[in-house]
């Protein structure tokens, strides 16, 4: 909780209005930031001593319920002190284009890649943003929800009786 | 060897030769698993290399979206296939945090012995292929025996041996039976011996020291910009363990301490797994000597399966049994992340719940993933000999490449 008051001030003093909404998801920070914004706010949390969020555990995409916007989800953390916090930006599906992070993180190379390969999100400035785990010659984005797993139009399956 | 190879690198000569490109991979024996590197070679010297993964990719994320909770712990097994009770421990704790269930001491730490042995095998298989690709057959062979008894310790747990699905949400299905136990505690005693042998044979062998010092090193800062964790981040001087850092399933109660490299190459990583074996079974003797009384599970009657005596003469058991094995049980809505050391790193599961019977969203934060992307960095101006060292030292495992 100290944690997020800390960050959330420096946010708000530095990104004034960019910052969506901040709250504890179980022990973890969360942040919501506005996409135009994103890019600098990574930068700072990076550069910034005090927070020092040096290392990026983790980044990845997601498709919100409503089906119309998507998502990218940043895991940051402070080694030394032990901290961590998630970040997050959604963006319209039909122009899901955001900064690239790989000029801070060499790392978010291939994690931005894959985003992409599943969700479509476009990374500018990515040196080399093409499928990783797909075949190039898919023309879709398989992990957003209007794909579903199975064909919807088999006959010989009846799962009405379990409510799916 | 390798450091006169390094120093031999000159930018300038590059440029004005011809190429020879060579693919090493995708199933090449010298790679342990399906990874393709298109290689540009000025003679036995690595110019560029071009990794391209994917070869094995499951589409585990879209299939989690359909199954339930439960159901999702065999494609866990198949991440690191190497240590798959690290990854289903791993799995349950997240779906714990999200339940917000308290586990019983006494199943935290059989799921620490269970996830310390697991880290041994990981650790004996890693060790005994870098020997092989050294050219030093004999430890593979002589070690690779304890790795069986391992396995046959998970196959008296759960009747598996490589993609286990041990354990259940909440804790464990019974007690330990006393033919698991006799054979923990004979590889105890016993495995110490093997490790050391195997230790004589590489540890301070002139051969294979000269081989591996200054082979594909990675320095600290290079390491943590490309986010490595595990031994791999250990070996190259950052004392990161999130079994220290953030303690699951009762580590804080156990003492050990985290074997740390200077220089991150092949040499070093060798070390620190060697002697992080020694500590697991530190914490599986330390585990043994503490274990608590109490039960085996939590109190989680929507996920764990009653006793069948009570299914066939007792309507709400009858009634969760249906549930379960239907995956009919709803899930509180919430997000978490949660990550546990696995064999090669930090490995995370980020859930998103929004009520429903199967995950939302579940992405796995698979360590050698994202490490690998270093890779052709590593190899950039050393012999092709040296990087599939390099490769093998990394422990890249295929499954948790592409999940």
């Amino acid at each position: 909780m100290e944690l997020l008051n800390q960050v959330n001030e420096k946010l708000n003093a530095n990104f004034a209005g960019q910052v969506v909404s901040a709250e504890m998801l179980y022990d973890f920070p969360v942040f919501t930031i506005k996409t135009e914004a994103m890019h600098d706010v990574l930068k700072f949390l990076k550069e910034d001593a005090e927070l020092n969020f040096h290392f990026l555990t983790d980044l990845t995409g997601m498709q919100t319920a409503d089906e119309k916007q998507l998502g990218v989800i940043y895991h940051l953390h402070n080694m030394p002190k032990n901290l961590r916090i998630r970040l997050k930006t959604f963006m319209d599906i039909h122009k899901p284009e955001l900064p690239t992070a790989t000029d801070l993180w060499p790392a978010a190379n291939w994690m931005e890649r894959e985003t992409y390969d599943f969700f479509g999100v476009r990374f500018k400035g990515h040196p080399n943003l093409k499928r990783i785990l797909n075949v190039d010659e898919m023309d879709i984005f398989p992990m957003r929800k209007e794909y579903p797993l199975e064909d919807q139009e088999r006959t010989d399956k009846d799962n009405s009786m379990f409510g799916r | 060897m390798s450091k006169e190879t390094n120093d031999t690198v000159n930018k300038e000569v590059f440029e004005e030769k011809e190429y020879s490109t060579l693919n090493l991979g995708p199933t090449h024996p010298a790679t342990h698993g399906i990874f393709q590197n298109v290689l540009k070679m000025d003679g036995e010297i690595i110019h560029e290399a071009t990794p391209t993964i994917g070869y094995i990719h499951r589409a585990f994320e879209k299939l989690a979206e359909r199954r339930p909770y439960a159901q999702i712990t065999p494609i866990t097994d198949r991440l690191n296939y190497c240590s798959s009770p690290i990854n289903n421990m791993g799995w349950y704790m997240t779906v714990e945090k999200l339940l917000g269930a308290e586990i019983p001491k006494r199943a935290q730490y059989h799921r620490v012995i269970i996830m310390e042995l697991s880290r041994i095998a990981d650790h004996i298989i890693c060790n005994s292929v870098i020997g092989v690709d050294t050219g030093a057959m004999t430890g593979f062979l002589y070690i690779f025996q304890w790795r069986e008894k391992i396995y046959e310790i998970f196959e008296e747990i759960c009747g598996a041996r490589l993609t286990t699905n041990i354990g259940r949400i909440g804790g464990f299905d019974s007690e330990w039976k006393k033919s698991t136990w006799d054979k923990i505690h004979a590889f105890i005693a016993e495995f110490p011996k093997a490790l050391t042998e195997f230790a004589n044979l590489l540890e301070r062998n002139k051969i294979f020291m000269d081989r591996t010092i200054n082979c594909g090193p990675i320095s600290a800062e290079m390491a943590l910009e490309y986010s490595f964790t595990g031994p791999n981040l250990r070996a190259a001087g950052i004392d990161y363990d999130v079994r220290v850092m953030n303690p699951y399933s009762s580590y804080e109660d156990f003492t050990f301490t985290v074997p740390v490299g200077t220089s991150g190459d092949t040499y070093d990583r060798f070390m620190v797994r060697q002697h992080e074996m020694w500590q697991s079974l530190e914490i599986i003797k330390q585990a043994i000597k503490k274990m608590p009384e109490g039960p085996m599970h939590a109190d989680l009657p929507d996920f764990f399966l009653p006793p069948k005596e009570q299914v066939y003469n007792n309507m709400e058991a009858l009634i969760y049994h249906f549930k379960i094995v239907m995956g009919e049980t709803d899930i509180p809505k919430g997000e978490v992340y949660h990550c546990v050391e696995g064999g090669n790193g930090e490995l995370g599961f980020y859930l998103i719940s929004d009520g429903g019977r199967t995950p939302f969203r579940l992405h796995f934060r698979r360590p050698c993933f994202i490490y690998y992307q270093a890779y052709p960095e590593m190899v950039k101006g050393i012999m092709l000999s040296d990087a599939i060292l390099t490769m093998s030292s990394m422990n890249v495992i295929a499954g948790e490449l592409d999940a």
